[in-house]
């Protein structure tokens, strides 16, 4: 797989990577149901290829202001994973999950934290799932926070896609409960981890 | 009426005043702006990736420190602007998260930073500003005609180098 680049991936190894984050996003919706401790119901997630320009659009703008979380993974594959969220609905789940609603208009250290949380245990349940089926052993390491415009969060997942092709692999998954959450994984395996989880799967 | 110019990621356009050319959410990308002081000839390149020579699937010359900028002072040339009247502003080039763990990735920002000045240095282009680094993300918008380079950023004030 020395080789690979995302553009020359086939059809067959695209399905088999929108479907892993297609079972990550549901695992990641029913962790965050359980922390709410509420219903949340979750659209069928979109998982798209796209060029780096796209991305941005999609959030509605490169300077829309969203937060960001981003994590490194260790063990049988090495990578980066993130998450992001519209800026509104992150405080909407702080708020929730604090059981209060939010004063002013940026985080404090606590409400920082709580976002962290959510984030870990969003992307915790995603990395989980994507180990259960590849039986490979990924240990995610304690996850950063930023929040920025959406283009320059996404220039990080974006510059390690840079050095294997010019389009980035985007899971968009939208919860709900009684307010809609936009949310985006970025799963950035790096090359030889492309190969391991396909090889786990049979594909190669 | 002037035209204001959007450059994308791993992009680069050429403008002449009264246009001006805009980058959106730089973060630890580098933007790039040149312009020729007498005939108003400017261009802006949202650099990605430090080095082409580094990675195999260089193709997209654009997104590069090194293939970027020469494509863009090669772009401006055929506009008419002279490499001896260039001079360069960049900005960007953040950290955006506190770890970045993968050895080759680490500080991203400010090798994006060095290979630019690198790359401006070889080809006899003066920097006169930058507003470089720091863990924050940066929108600017360059105008060929004056030379102001404004650079907004979340909670900041605005600001022209």
């Amino acid at each position: 797989m020395g080789d690979l680049n995302l553009e020359s991936v086939s059809e067959q190894y695209l399905d088999v990577l929108k479907e892993l984050g297609n079972i990550g996003a549901g695992n990641a919706t029913t962790a965050l149901a359980q922390m709410l401790q509420c219903k949340v119901d979750m659209k069928v997630p979109q998982v798209r290829l796209l060029d780096f320009g796209e991305v941005g659009t999609l959030m509605g703008g490169e300077e829309q202001i969203m937060a960001g979380i981003y994590l490194c993974v260790e063990g049988d594959i090495t990578g980066s994973i993130m998450f992001l969220l519209e800026k509104d609905a992150a405080r909407h789940l702080v708020s929730k999950l604090m059981g209060m609603e939010l004063e002013g208009d940026t985080f404090s250290e606590m409400e920082t934290s709580a976002l962290k949380e959510i984030g870990n245990i969003i992307t915790g349940a995603y990395l989980n799932s994507l180990s259960t089926i590849t039986n490979l052993k990924i240990f995610p390491s304690i996850p950063d926070l930023t929040i920025d415009m959406a283009g320059a969060i996404l220039s990080v997942p974006a510059i390690e896609f840079g050095t294997l092709g010019d389009k980035i692999l985007l899971i968009q998954t939208q919860f709900t409960d009684d307010f809609e959450l936009n949310g985006f994984f970025i799963l950035v395996p790096d090359l030889e981890s492309y190969g391991k989880i396909l090889g786990a799967l049979g594909m190669i | 009426m002037s035209e204001l110019i959007k450059v994308g990621m791993a992009d680069l356009k050429v403008c002449i005043s009264p246009d001006s050319v805009t980058t959106l959410g730089l973060g630890s990308c580098v933007g790039v702006a040149i312009r020729d002081k007498e005939n108003k000839v400017g261009g802006l390149a949202h650099v990605m990736l430090p080095d082409s020579t580094a990675i195999r699937n260089n193709t997209n010359i654009y997104k590069f420190a090194d293939t970027g900028i020469t494509e863009l002072v090669r772009l401006m040339e055929e506009k008419g602007a002279k490499r001896s009247r260039m001079v360069a502003k960049i900005a960007g080039g953040a950290q955006m998260f506190s770890f970045q763990n993968k050895s080759e990735l680490v500080r991203v920002g400010d090798r994006n930073v060095e290979a630019s000045k690198k790359k401006l240095k070889e080809l006899g282009i003066p920097i006169i500003a930058e507003d470089t680094g720091d863990s924050y993300g940066r929108t600017v918008i360059f105008y060929p005609e004056t030379g102001d380079f404004v650079i907004r950023a979340v909670g900041k004030e605005e600001r022209t180098i």
